[in-house]
């Protein structure tokens, strides 16, 4: 690992404030993905802002919505009694993600700011335009079993790995961010961004913004909610592909329904015409099978992710069937 | 002889880093003054001499290692697991692939299990950490490590003391009640020797025999 410069940040404001003063920094939270990084070499910051003393870990119910506070890590929003009753699924999809271990460490800051773990982008002498900008992607005709069939470009096949994402996607969740020009909210589905000609840029938060907390307003998922993972173990893998669902029934019916992918796309990717066709349909067999089809629009194999086009609908059939069983 | 050897040794350790930092201090101050003077207001300008010292700095740090305050200086890049491993001749904590995918790391922080290997030990202080040498109660075994050796939970051992670490943790949290969730809860620990069975009924066991909280 190339050294660097160490300095801790003792409020929000000093942590802004020394990142835009350096343009090679970088702040670091749990550093599950960061330190593994620098260790090869992907990306090699001169320093680290330290934003672990900072108090940004509360996780509270406001009024219509719970705020996250973006250093509380991944095991205590999991295993939050809040969380737990109002956005289990939520729960889930942190419980799916990586290690205990991993999990104690993991801000959820962190997990959204965390790289693919394509191949390509991991190994430097390989040529990736997410890593090195015009050096042409390895992936597009290579390996590519793990990567995207959604949202792709020329440029970059890549998949964002999070879990936790998946399902802050679907449950319409916000991110709260101070930059030096103040504060500022996203739309969770418009953080992270597809790669288009610029795959170096995950997302849409600035270089000297910081995330301090993300939210989530009420709804009625409490219930019928599933987080699927489909992977080559059963725990501590990435995911092959992953479905966050949520369903709202009554009477059969169903109210209201939320779906989003992992493992599909360069962004956690939301399935708004699949969830607009469930809405006020009978909690079906069939009725999930059409929705499927529906998702599937656009999809596009590159060889060896060509199984992720029949597995994609059978994924979303099997988690909203046991999401509607619960 | 040989304790004297080291000694010495620890000492110029100690001393080493003001003297680099003269060293690299004078040394720019020289590639400077070769410089003609337009470069050389540039120079005192951005201060550059200061932030090469400053590069190859080490920090001090303080942490408390199985229960003994340490007070160290460390470059900022050095991870807890490298600490324990190089500084602290504290060598059960394993170095599997240094990269956050096998477990064999894991040591407790401040009661919680984590990985060593992608802990900056900067980031450590004032930390308690708890290591594998540090669970026995003099030479009375720590549960845990007697029911490992009665199931055999193990075969070459080189994953053991992150394994054991993982299982105390746990039992702990709490995520132990039954066979599958032993299992989904200790699976960031890698045994490629396949000891899973064996090391589930070493937990399976200490967790029921009721000998941790």
């Amino acid at each position: 690992m190339k050294n660097f410069q160490l300095v801790r940040a003792s409020s929000q404001q000093s942590a802004v404030a020394s990142i835009a003063k350096d343009t090679e920094a970088k702040f670091i939270g749990g550093g599950t993905n960061l330190v593994d990084l620098m260790k090869k070499m992907v990306t090699t910051p001169d320093r680290l802002i330290d934003i672990t003393g900072l108090d940004l870990k509360k996780i509270e119910a406001l009024q219509g919505k719970t705020r996250i506070g973006a250093l509380a890590k991944n095991t205590q929003v999991a295993e939050d009694a809040l969380i737990k009753q109002k956005h289990p699924l939520l729960s889930l999809a942190l419980g799916a993600g990586a290690s205990q271990q991993i999990r104690n460490m993991a801000t959820v800051g962190g997990n959204m700011m965390q790289r693919t773990r394509c191949s390509y982008f991991y190994n430097t002498d390989m040529p990736c335009n997410k890593r090195i900008p015009k050096s042409g992607c390895g992936a597009k005709e290579g390996y590519n079993r793990m990567h995207a069939i959604f949202g792709t470009s020329d440029s970059c096949i890549a998949v964002h790995p999070s879990d936790m994402c998946v399902a802050l996607a679907a449950l319409d969740a916000t991110v709260f961010v101070e930059g030096p020009k103040g504060d500022r909210q996203i739309k969770f589905t418009d953080f992270h961004r597809l790669p288009g000609t610029t795959p170096e840029k995950d997302n849409t938060l600035e270089r000297n913004e910081l995330i301090v907390a993300i939210e989530i307003p009420d709804n009625n998922f409490s219930k019928n909610v599933h987080y699927l993972k489909v992977r080559d173990r059963s725990s501590y893998a990435f995911a092959l592909v992953s479905v966050a669902a949520a369903l709202d029934i009554s009477g059969g019916k169903i109210n209201a329904a939320r779906l989003a992918m992992g493992g599909v796309a360069h962004k956690p990717w939301r399935l708004t015409d699949a969830e607009n066709y469930l809405t006020g349909k009978p909690a079906t067999a069939a009725t999930f099978a059409a929705a499927a089809q529906l998702a599937m629009k656009g999809a596009k194999g590159y060889g060896d992710n060509n199984f992720k086009l029949k597995l994609v609908p059978n994924s979303i059939v099997e988690a909203l069937t046991i999401a509607a069983s619960k | 002889m040989a304790k004297n050897n080291t000694h010495s040794s620890h000492e110029e350790q100690q001393g080493a880093n003001p003297g680099r930092r003269d060293f690299l201090k004078k040394s720019t101050l020289l590639t400077a003054l070769a410089l003609s003077p337009p470069s050389l207001m540039a120079a005192s300008d951005n201060k550059w001499d200061e932030k090469l010292s400053e590069y190859f700095e080490t920090v001090p740090l303080s942490l408390e290692v199985n229960g003994k305050k340490q007070t160290l200086n460390i470059e900022p890049r050095v991870t807890l697991l490298d600490l324990l491993r190089e500084q602290l001749q504290l060598t059960g904590t394993k170095k599997g692939c240094d990269h956050g995918q096998c477990g064999a790391c894991t040591v407790h922080v401040n009661g919680t299990r984590v990985l060593s290997c992608l802990s900056l030990a900067v980031m450590q202080q004032d930390a308690k950490v708890t290591t594998i040498e540090g669970i026995a109660s003099g030479k009375k075994l720590h549960p845990m490590q007697e029911a490992f050796i009665k199931h055999d939970g193990f075969q070459c051992g080189y994953c053991t003391p992150g394994q054991i670490m993982s299982g105390i943790a746990c039992i702990s949290e709490g995520h132990a009640n039954s066979r599958d969730e032993i299992r989904e809860y200790m699976s960031g620990n890698i045994c490629r020797c396949g000891a899973y069975h064996n090391i589930v009924n070493a937990i399976e066991e200490v967790k029921e025999g009721g000998q941790l909280s």
